[in-house]
């Protein structure tokens, strides 16, 4: 593992750097570490910072260029007949790193030399056997001009692993190098340090930043790739869902408008079920219940909200799904075909949602200033009344921000309908069929076994970004909410 | 008023009503009243109905899954029989045959007769030869002492003892027929077929998909575990630091807004983005391997950054200003008041806030799902520290549903057991953060 090595090696170039930038310091302050500006260890610890973080820097940097820069270059020397054979070029690049990976296998396992690997051909030996002697199985035979991409790849990996270590060890020493001759009395090492800090401060705080834009790069990327294989207007406006998987490129019908339906009506039922359970548990918890009550009932309600999802998705498919077929199933009444249905999934989800609703809606009641309510009691108003037509006012903007932001969630849950609400897509009015939502078909379209490059696969980005927009602007649009209709009392 | 001027006023008024019989729109108003406080009460009782209907049918189906109908049978192989075996073509069938015989002699022994052939020991423990013999060519000290077996019976037999499967719902198939349970019965009675704990459902591997049996939590939780690893190095320095910033240092400017901005909205993404972000940077674009803890772990730290930057911000304004004025007062710098002052006294709230941050990352599988931990059979425990992250595992989560999908429904079973160890996990990691911060948090 040279990677380990390195940073082995630019740990222990951290740790004398360190040592001897602080006996230095205190040397040239004759010992006297009054004379000092600044305490020992920071002397120490900027020679440190100077020699790790611009060879880290760079280190990372490289990490991310080299894999692009290599690709090119081997791209470049493949003739355009293989690339334009082959519907996409990065199927030749993953056949070309294939055999590399397996023929850096077979040098290690000591199955051929160096020299061999590097001068193989495709005329005198069979890559595909010998490969595959040592554990490494490719789908097909390879061509001439795939071996001599992964031979250059081998190469270019190779020498660019050891220009890398060299470079950065040698950035790590001039790094030590300069912020240890600058390590004299007079030398301001704290306030280095300090700012030194402050920018990884930022950074950190920056890794948020970072995450939004990684989101909206691996959806937006992908999304427009897809809608370059399939028009835009038969996806949003599309009323049939029916993917083929046998690789035949517009064969499959990949509308999102029954994904739509299914997501909002088991998110309808889910909010029927959670609003006035989660709403009148906040009412009697935060107007009537005793300290007693509520310091019983509040958590126990909150465990709903602890327990993950997978556990509600089992518990829709294998409980509340048998539960609704022997209550609604042929045998009764004969409205339910299989345990997996809207109903169930709702359901489920509904009371998922409870104790989201409930706790949101029970800290704005709380803020409502107790001299609304005395007020509305002094007017001879009974506790109900106050309630209703005092508290709930005042609070509603507060409450329906709550419910936007378990709609949200519940436009988001995807193990709940996974499990229990069924693979058909359909648009129909019976919560009692199997629908699917967006989530559930995302899971479906990228765990087959479909080619990353088929728009069978790529719809699941689309997928997202409908996703990721909905629950975007279902919670911008709940903050304005909150914002705009808050009551300020002080 | 005066008393005289009282007695008109009385008069009417006790036509009309009397201050201690109510009169009909009081009585409405105060059985409204009622009906608002019932539907609380109502409300309540429902929330907490589900919880225990939860509760109770997890713990139901699940911990059946925790015993293991096995026969334990005891005989003595001799050395004679061991060699006619070893130089028979079928090997496996004559232990088969050795093993027929040794239970004959068993049932034989505890007085109980019943015929039964070869076919109904396969559908009752399988194939019981191989193991006998892969047992004797390992240890052949053994040969010629008495030996005890313990072999795990058929997932059906098992559903038996469970009550999963029962005389009537029994449909004679080629995996049981209904009169293999005289056999059991007998077996049951002479003492030996039993339910024994299932060692190998906490500690091992998973199994194939026919052999829901055989199947074990241990790799996954493995999995999980170095998974937790990589978000615990990886969130809580970021998260922490991030918090620093935005709460000590941060000047008002747009950069702090949209930091703050984008927090709020990563709380917020649904946890199916995340397994998105996962499998187009990590997977497809950085070329990380699939199913691996490590890239499990860089998706569950970036969904579990929002929890920890918001507790621990709320537990760094927690700490007084008096302590951050006290610290500059004597000379520190805004650095150092932070690292040696203000820090120390929010890290029980910061653990407290991780811990649950943790716990929610374990629970959590939608993205586990995209990165391709669930097409994975986890049968093997990692071998090292550094395969542990990089090689193919599964997690909790992900193995439970796996175990969710398959068709064989001995292994519905398996994920009800594996969901109480998963909460089991939660239930702990809950109490130690519920324990620090009722033992170490300070209210000032």
């Amino acid at each position: 593992m040279p990677m380990t090595w390195l940073i082995l090696m630019l740990a222990a170039i951290a740790t004398v750097g360190y040592q001897m930038g602080r006996a230095r310091a205190l040397k040239s302050a004759g010992g006297d570490r009054r004379d000092l500006h600044s305490l020992p260890v920071y002397y120490g610890a900027n020679v440190a910072m100077w020699s790790i973080v611009p060879a880290a820097a760079v280190l990372i940097v490289w990490i991310l260029a080299q894999p692009l820069f290599i690709n090119a270059r081997v791209l470049e020397t493949l003739p355009d007949t293989v690339t334009s054979e082959d519907s996409s070029i990065g199927l030749v690049m993953s056949d070309v790193r294939r055999v590399a990976h397996g023929l850096d296998t077979a040098v290690e396992q000591g199955a051929m030399t160096r020299a061999e690997a590097a001068a193989m051909d495709t005329q005198t030996s069979d890559i595909r056997a010998r490969l595959g002697e040592v554990g490494v199985a490719l789908g097909s035979s390879v061509s001439p001009e795939v071996l001599r991409g992964a031979q250059l790849y081998r190469t270019l990996n190779a020498a660019s692993s050891i220009l890398r270590t060299v470079i950065v060890l040698i950035i790590a020493l001039g790094g030590a190098a300069y912020a240890y001759s600058k390590s004299t009395a007079n030398f301001r090492a704290r306030n280095t340090v300090e700012r030194g800090v402050l920018a990884l401060l930022i950074a950190a705080a920056s890794v948020a930043i970072l995450t939004t834009i990684g989101i909206l790069f691996a959806l937006l990327f992908n999304t427009v790739e897809f809608f370059k294989l399939y028009p835009a207007a038969d996806f949003f406006f599309g009323t049939k869902w029916a993917p083929s998987f046998s690789g035949r490129g517009g064969a499959s019908d990949l509308g999102v408008l029954p994904l739509l339906w299914g997501t909002f009506y088991i998110s309808l039922i889910a909010l029927l079920v959670a609003v006035p359970i989660g709403l009148f548990s906040a009412i009697y918890l935060s107007e009537y219940a005793g300290p007693k009550v509520r310091s019983v009932a509040k958590p126990l309600i909150e465990i709903l909200a602890g327990i993950p999802t997978i556990v509600y998705g089992l518990f829709a498919l294998l409980t509340v799904g048998p539960l609704l077929v022997s209550m609604f199933g042929k045998e009764t009444l004969g409205w339910m075909q299989g345990g997996t249905a809207v109903m169930t999934a709702g359901l489920v989800m509904g009371i998922m949602l409870i104790p989201f609703v409930s706790s949101l809606s029970d800290d704005i009641i709380n803020a409502v200033p107790q001299a609304l309510r005395d007020g509305s009691y002094g007017l001879g108003a009974t506790k109900s009344e106050t309630i209703r037509q005092v508290i709930l006012p005042a609070a509603l903007p507060g409450i329906v921000g709550a419910i936007l932001l378990a709609a949200s969630r519940a436009i988001g849950e995807t193990m709940i309908v996974v499990l229990g609400a069924g693979a058909a897509a359909r648009l129909s009015l019976n919560p009692f069929e199997a629908m699917t939502t967006i989530t559930a078909k995302i899971v479906s379209q990228l765990t087959g076994d479909a080619d990353f490059a088929s728009p069978e696969a790529l719809v699941a980005f689309a997928l997202g970004m409908t996703l990721f927009v909905l629950t975007l602007g279902l919670n911008v649009f709940a903050l304005y909410i909150v914002r705009k209709y808050r009551e300020q009392y002080d | 008023m005066t008393d005289t001027g009282m007695t008109p006023a009385a008069d009417v008024a006790n036509k009309k009503s009397s201050l201690s019989v109510l009169d009909a729109r009081t009585r409405k108003r105060h059985a409204a009243e009622t009906r608002f406080r019932m539907y609380g009460m109502t409300a309540i009782a429902v929330g907490l109905l589900f919880l225990v209907f939860l509760f109770a049918s997890i713990l139901r189906s699940g911990l059946p899954a925790f015993t293991q109908t096995v026969l334990e049978i005891e005989f003595t192989l001799t050395q004679e029989e061991f060699d006619t075996a070893e130089s028979k073509m079928l090997k496996t069938g004559e232990y088969q045959k050795i093993f027929a015989r040794a239970l004959t002699e068993q049932l034989n022994a505890s007085g109980l007769d019943v015929d039964f052939d070869k076919k109904a020991i396969k559908r009752i423990v399988g194939k019981p030869g191989g193991t006998i013999r892969r047992f004797f060519l390992e240890n052949p000290d053994r040969i010629g002492s008495s030996v005890a077996f313990e072999l795990a019976a058929s997932s059906r037999v098992d559903g038996y003892f469970n009550g999963r499967v029962t005389r009537d719902s029994l449909v004679d198939s080629r995996f049981l027929m209904a009169s293999d349970l005289d056999l059991v019965d007998a077996l049951e009675k002479a003492g030996i077929v039993k339910s024994a704990f299932n060692w190998n459902f906490i500690t091992g591997t998973d199994s194939g998909v026919d052999n829901p049996g055989g199947a074990g939590l241990g790799a996954s939780v493995i999995g999980s575990f170095f998974m937790m690893l990589v978000v615990l190095f990886l969130a809580l320095p970021i998260g922490v630091a991030a918090s620093i910033y935005l709460e000590e240092f941060a000047p008002k400017n747009r950069w702090t807004d949209l930091i703050e901005v984008n927090i709020s909205n990563l709380a917020a993404v649904p946890s199916i983005v995340f397994g998105i972000l996962g499998l187009a940077v990590f997977i497809q674009f950085a070329g990380l391997p699939q199913s691996a803890p490590l890239v499990g772990g860089l998706v569950l730290t970036l969904m579990t950054l929002p929890t920890i930057i918001i507790s621990t911000r709320a537990a760094l304004a927690a700490v007084p200003p008096s302590i951050r004025d006290a610290a500059l007062g004597l000379g520190a710098s805004k650095m150092q008041s932070v690292f040696h002052h203000v820090l120390p006294l929010a890290m029980p709230g910061i653990l407290t806030g991780t811990i649950i941050g943790l716990a929610q990352a374990l629970g959590e599988t939608a993205p586990l799902l995209l990165i391709g931990m669930v097409g994975y059979v986890a049968r093997e425990y990692p071998e090292g520290v550094v395969s542990g992250f990089t090689d193919a595992n599964s997690a909790m989560p992900a193995q439970i549903y796996t175990w969710a999908s398959r068709a064989d429904p001995g292994f519905y079973e398996k994920a009800w057991g594996g969901i109480i160890i998963l909460l089991l996990f939660l239930i702990t990691m809950n109490a130690i953060a519920v324990i620090l911060r009722r033992r170490f948090e300070r209210r000032w």
